[in-house]
């Protein structure tokens, strides 16, 4: 196959050697401007192998002398909106959530900043849309109905302490007694008439009510709406934690239901705590605020005043309010 | 074993002769009104308000508006422009059609700047045999003057080529005082470095260059052509034989090369047809020049169209001279590929075997005999009225878009996440996304009310009296509830129409959204779960 190397008559190019069936290969050199632009490529290649991470470690890279590091920027971008948002965020972190719907600009901060901590954090179990998933008794956070009160103030609490856990000695906790082993067959049987029949959905029977009255009013109520104290549900209305079937609310009825929450006070702070109280508040189901003793003049202040200098209270000055950020709710 | 003819050949320097005539002067008063339009419009100012720019084109970019006087251009109305490129591509088809290639030879930037460049070059060089010497001298003290006056006034043109495109992206008097004390955004000094750069070098250095090896629009333009489009052409068989004009039997050309020394591409156009014309018709002016002072008429290079050339009897020879034969050989020519090769074919039986000599009698009789078409028959045809009806079609519906584009724009999209909610008393409520546009100037409110065939409820979250205030230009979303009392015919349906309506407090004018309400029984139906 390789023959002489010669010099091609009609290019006057010399060729290969190389003959494939009488066809010779051209030895055509490289264009130059194409060798040039593959010297420049691999002198860019190791400088930039110097300069930038880039030879793969057992565990990590060559950090490369720059330094450089994506997470660093991103990082330093993080650090740097935090900055630019910090008078919002203390604002946030310190105003009376009572006013809270006053200030147009920190309210409409904290709704924003809440929406982003909600799908980051509350979705997993509330759903995307908050409307909760009815079978495993994730709350619908877009009804009317607050197993634990829907002021922003309560709503907060709830997202600062968790439901249930072990984890925040303040914890909202209450726990319905499984009447499995109480109660017989038939017991049940009349309870799930009476308590479906509470809220119109079958009729009521007189056994029923009368175990109601003795098993189940202490917490429910002897008329069945609930006590927010507590976190028992409202049992008259036409909303049902676990569904209203009768086979649901059997279930709950013999092994009882034990929703748990988790205490997020720790893991997201303050401001987001109140951010995201701000937004579920604002989800459609939120309470107006009462119960918190705020004069009309000193309502006025609060909505006017900017949002960076804004008060903690109308009642409080500033400097009480960074000793004691966190406003316990009644 | 032959290679073919290199597609490219190196650039051969250019010194176009000053010429003046009709078209010259045409090419004036365009050169000096597209200029003038390009550098002058962003500093036109108009009041749109206390809170909108007063520029009176503006592309705001960052803003996401595009203002053209009193026409605000919002994203999404982008088809208004999608609409006037459309027009600009159809009105170009129409003039290459009618004109050829009128718009590379008069309003092409290319061709104006280059122009300019040119009347600075000889306004310091002069004309073409002044430059022509100045090209070959040595590179003395005098060169090197007038070299670098001339360089230093395209870069002053340049420059303020670059600059008064980046007044069309903000408001022109703020950035040209950010210009002058350097506190400008380093985007608009870059944009001017770039297009001071291109400015510079295409029109000073690669002029023609650029029409021939960089510019698609020459390589397109044959396919929107044909035999009746008037393009700059050559009466061969008034002109040929040439010769002296004393001469017995010779054409009304006396091979003066006037039309040669003029054009600015740098071709003869006695050859016919070329890619490389671009149809400026300096040529017609030169040698119309020419015609008058050796008492010929006019219009031996004229516009004109290929079925304009007589027909050739039996027996008798096309005065055409052949393509491709000498012109290799002919030092007239710049040589360049192309030239020639891409001229029209000479229809058979018209290629004169013979000598030209030998066609030379009966040229003239043949010409006495022969009427071509009217100009205006070559401007209105079919295929050019075609052109026109779309682009006026197109140019008709915009407008009309334009006056009924409604002053009240909303959308309104029903959340599905979840699609229904219901309330502690059973009320079955849904929420859409309602967003609102407000184009004027100043805030406006607007009311909030609904129709449907059952009863419904409308509240707004976060807003007590159904009214949303829209800020001045901008668009606000409006999360908006729709609520059917339980057990109402809303609830239990699976589906309810429902038609969103807003209102102009001020103004009173309306509009409507239709849209859907989720109910709730039809969902327990589908899913067997009961409330």
């Amino acid at each position: 196959m390789a023959d002489e190397k010669r010099i091609d008559e009609a290019t006057g190019t010399e060729t290969t050697g190389h003959t494939w069936d009488g066809i010779e290969e051209l030895n055509t050199p490289l264009p130059r401007w194409w060798l040039w632009t593959f010297y420049a490529t691999v002198a860019w290649g190791i400088v930039y192998v110097i300069l930038f991470p880039a030879w793969p470690m057992v565990s990590s890279a060559t950090q490369g002398v720059l330094g450089y590091s994506t997470r660093a920027e991103v990082a330093a971008e993080i650090e740097r909106v935090n900055l630019s948002n910090a008078d919002l965020l203390e604002s946030l972190r310190t105003v009376d959530l009572g006013v809270l719907e006053r200030n147009e600009a920190l309210h409409g901060f904290a709704v924003r900043a809440g929406a982003s901590v909600f799908a980051n954090n509350c979705s997993q179990c509330h759903g995307r849309g908050a409307a909760g998933v009815q079978a495993a008794g994730y709350p619908n956070l877009l009804d009317d109905d607050w197993l634990w009160g829907g002021q922003i103030t309560d709503i907060a609490d709830t997202v600062r302490h968790g439901i249930r856990n072990e984890d925040d000695p303040d914890a909202r906790y209450s726990e319905m007694p499984a009447f499995d082993e109480i109660l017989a067959d038939e017991e049940i049987a009349a309870l799930v008439s009476h308590v479906r029949g509470l809220s119109g959905l079958a009729e009521g029977e007189a056994e029923g009510a009368q175990l109601f009255l003795d098993n189940c009013s202490a917490c429910h109520g002897e008329d069945g709406r609930g006590d927010r104290e507590l976190g028992a549900p409202n049992l008259t209305d036409a909303i049902w934690l676990y569904g209203g079937t009768p086979e649901a609310v059997e279930h709950t009825i013999r092994y009882s239901r034990f929703g748990v929450m988790p205490p997020w006070g720790d893991r997201l702070g303050e401001a987001q705590v109140r951010a995201v109280a701000a937004y579920v508040h604002g989800l459609g189901g939120g309470e107006a605020q009462v119960g918190v003793p705020l004069s009309e003049a000193a309502a006025e202040e609060a909505a006017d005043v900017p949002e960076a200098s804004f008060p903690a209270s109308a009642d409080e000055t500033p400097a009480e309010a960074d000793a004691a950020p966190v406003r316990p709710v009644d | 074993m032959t290679q073919p003819a290199p597609l490219f050949a190196a650039q051969e320097p250019i010194f176009p002769r000053r010429v003046s005539g009709r078209f010259r002067t045409l090419k004036w008063w365009i050169m000096g009104l597209t200029l003038g339009i390009y550098y002058l419009v962003p500093w036109i100012r108009w009041d749109r308000g206390p809170n909108l720019p007063d520029q009176a084109v503006l592309v705001d970019l960052a803003g996401r508006r595009f203002y053209f006087f009193w026409i605000e251009i919002w994203p999404h109305e982008f088809y208004f422009v999608a609409g006037l490129l459309i027009m600009a591509g159809l009105g170009l088809f129409l003039f290459t059609s009618a004109l050829g290639r009128v718009w590379c030879g008069y309003t092409c930037p290319q061709t104006v700047w280059t122009d300019l460049f040119i009347l600075v070059e000889r306004w310091i060089e002069g004309d073409r045999n002044a430059r022509f010497r100045l090209w070959k001298a040595k590179w003395d003290a005098r060169k090197w003057r007038l070299r670098l006056t001339k360089w230093l006034v395209w870069l002053l043109i340049a420059v303020a080529t670059g600059g008064a495109w980046v007044f069309y992206f903000a408001d022109a008097p703020t950035l040209a005082r950010e210009l002058l004390t350097l506190d400008a955004h380093p985007v608009a000094y870059a944009t001017i470095a770039v297009l001071t750069g291109t400015t510079f070098v295409l029109g000073g250095f690669l002029r023609e260059q650029v029409c021939i090896y960089m510019c698609p629009w020459p390589r397109i333009q044959g396919a929107m052509m044909d035999e009746g489009t008037l393009t700059v052409g050559y009466r061969d068989w008034r002109g040929e034989p040439r010769g002296k004009k004393r001469v017995k039997g010779a054409g009304d050309c006396i091979d003066c090369m006037a039309c040669v020394n003029v054009c600015p591409m740098g071709i003869d156009i006695r050859e016919g047809q070329q890619m490389e014309c671009i149809t400026c018709a300096l040529c017609i002016d030169a040698c119309d020049d020419v015609m008058a002072k050796i008492g010929k008429p006019r219009g031996l290079i004229d516009y004109l169209a290929l079925d304009d050339r007589p027909p050739v009897l039996p027996g008798e020879h096309a005065p055409v001279r052949p393509m491709g034969s000498d012109a290799l050989d002919d030092p007239n020519t710049t040589g360049r590929p192309g030239s020639g090769d891409t001229a029209v074919e000479p229809v058979e039986g018209r290629t004169a075997p013979a000598p030209h000599a030998a066609a030379a009698p009966f040229v003239t009789r043949h010409s006495e005999v022969w009427a071509p078409q009217p100009v205006w028959r070559h401007i209105f045809r079919p295929r050019t009225i075609l052109y026109s009806v779309a682009w006026l079609a197109i140019g008709v519906a915009l407008v009309f878009a334009l006056f009924v584009r409604p002053e009240i724009e909303m959308t309104a999209a029903p959340v599905r996440n979840p699609t229904f909610v219901t309330l502690s008393d059973g009320a079955i409520r849904n929420a859409y996304d309602v967003r609102l546009r407000n184009k004027h100037g100043e805030a406006r409110e607007f009311h909030l009310s609904l129709t449907s065939e059952t009863a419904l409820a409308i509240s707004l979250e976060g807003e007590d009296d159904r009214i949303v205030t829209v800020p001045p230009d901008a668009t606000r979303q409006q999360r908006v509830y729709v609520t059917a009392a339980p057990g109402s015919d809303a609830a239990t349906r699976a589906l309810t129409d429902l038609r969103l309506w807003v209102e102009d407090v001020a103004s009173g004018e309306r509009a409507y959204r239709d849209t859907i309400f989720n109910g709730k029984e039809s969902f327990d139906e589908r899913t067997g779960a009961a409330g």
